[in-house]
């Protein structure tokens, strides 16, 4: 098989940009919102998957198995395509001039808007499966509902990124219950990993006054009425799973007003490294 | 005077279709069916292009792979222009193309399987039908699954437990 094409190719970049301004919209008017609650909704969602991508890219050439070092490194890219768009779409909202890229390499921490369960630590490969599967239940019904958002940019990158997610999330239900449901060893590590994320999945569901904004302006859904098609997910895959759905509805909040764990430090220490560094390089 | 000079979309939608795709090669980027639209806006050539996967790495390069081919034939004012709506499907891949693929050792998608989420009631709907992925090398039906991904982003990877051959298989979405 050819492998991957030269990425020095020459105006790569150029291209690439020309490429994106020039990126087509159907023309329906935006919905009237808050612009700012807007901006806010944009980044909560461009930075979650903009971490998780990252986190998930960590397992490249550490995976228990070339086919999984594959698929995650899969995952982790279309996480970071669909975040190119969200982003991109969040730098032309707040009209300032800034890129995607900008958004993604020159914020610090308490910039960055996303979930605290995407920047939980890998773990094992259990572990990590078991946050893509909470994580991709969820996004699943997030992306259903953003498809038919009241604003067409939306609507359109949610439904491009949906196919993506509906197989991912079939790759996690999948694992989680061939782990669960498999070796003793496995089904302890599955049953740990789940009541050690458990309190970072109600942060998924939690709403604030931004939230509430672009729900009634019809831009995005109530995070609260996505709660039970999560639950029914969950529940059918943890029960095939052999493993037991955690009782306590204690949720550790903050992600989504800049208020992180530690670990967002290190992610963005790596991630950003190159342009801080190097500032403005390209490849 | 200017249009005199134009070429046809037809003849633009002819030099597309021998621009090959940058990580199969053996398919064109028409037979990809990533060619929305061709069109004159004015003087300038006009382009459209969706992509397969959001972040799939070759979008760039094939960008780069239409500019050279349509300078190349003399295009001097051209415009890509990228349209993410409605989605890419694999449906879009033309009966060309995926007996080019079966022929290049890739299994062409099959219509219908794309994920949706819902595993445990999709393994019941597919079971139902007859809807194998053949192994392209020797067409046994007799193959399994080794992972959901592959090579490049666009595919999965089996084995043929009759010949035993490992190949891609073209993922429908």
């Amino acid at each position: 098989m050819p492998s991957l094409p030269d990425m020095n190719t020459p105006d790569v970049a150029e291209l690439a940009r020309e490429a994106a301004a020039h990126s087509h919209h159907t023309e329906i008017p935006t919905p009237d919102v808050d612009q700012d609650a807007f901006l806010e909704f944009l980044l909560r969602l461009g930075d979650t998957t903009l971490i998780l991508g990252h986190r998930v890219s960590e397992w490249c050439g550490h995976s228990p198995a070339l086919e999984e070092d594959i698929a995650l490194a899969n995952v982790a890219l279309d996480l970071i395509g669909q975040t190119q768009m969200w982003l991109g779409l969040a730098a032309e909202v707040e009209g300032k001039g800034r890129t995607a890229d900008d958004l993604a390499y020159l914020r610090d921490a308490w910039d960055f808007r996303n979930l605290l369960l995407v920047e939980r630590p890998n773990g094992d490969f259990g572990h990590t499966l078991m946050r893509q599967f909470l994580f991709d239940a969820w996004h699943f019904e997030l992306l259903n509902a953003l498809a038919a958002s009241t604003d067409a940019r939306v609507g359109e990158i949610a439904a491009k990124a949906l196919k993506e997610v509906a197989y991912h999330l079939e790759r996690s239900s999948d694992l989680v219950i061939r782990l669960g449901d498999g070796t003793e060893e496995s089904n302890r590590r599955m049953r740990e990993a789940l009541e050690a994320l458990w309190a970072y999945t109600g942060e998924m569901f939690t709403a604030d006054e931004k939230d509430r904004a672009v729900a009634e302006a019809g831009i995005a859904p109530d995070p609260e009425s996505l709660r039970a098609a999560w639950e029914a997910t969950v529940r059918d895959v943890l029960e095939q799973a052999t493993l037991a759905v955690p009782a306590s509805t204690f949720a550790h909040k903050g992600g989504k007003r800049g208020v992180h764990t530690e670990h967002l430090g290190y992610i963005l220490a790596e991630m950003q490294f190159l342009q801080r560094a190097y500032p403005g390089s390209s490849w | 005077m200017m249009t005199a000079t134009q070429p046809s979309t037809a003849e633009v939608w002819d030099w597309l279709s021998h621009v090959p795709d940058p990580e199969i090669p053996v398919i064109s980027l028409t037979d990809l069916g990533i060619i929305r639209d061709v069109a004159w806006d004015d003087d300038t050539l006009v382009v459209t292009v969706t992509p397969t996967y959001t972040g799939c790495p070759a979008t760039s390069i094939i960008n780069l792979d239409i500019e050279t081919a349509l300078r190349g034939k003399g295009i001097g004012k051209l415009r890509l222009k990228r349209q993410i709506s409605p989605p890419w499907t694999t449906d879009w891949i033309s009966a060309e193309g995926r007996e080019k693929l079966r022929a290049y050792g890739i299994a062409p998608p099959i219509d219908g399987t794309a994920a949706d989420g819902r595993l445990m009631g999709r393994i019941d709907r597919l079971a139902g039908g007859n809807r194998v992925v053949a192994c392209p090398r020797c067409g046994s039906s007799h193959t399994s699954k080794v992972s959901q991904f592959g090579s490049t982003p666009c595919k999965a990877s089996y084995r043929c437990d009759d010949c035993l051959e490992p190949f891609d298989y073209f993922k429908c979405i």
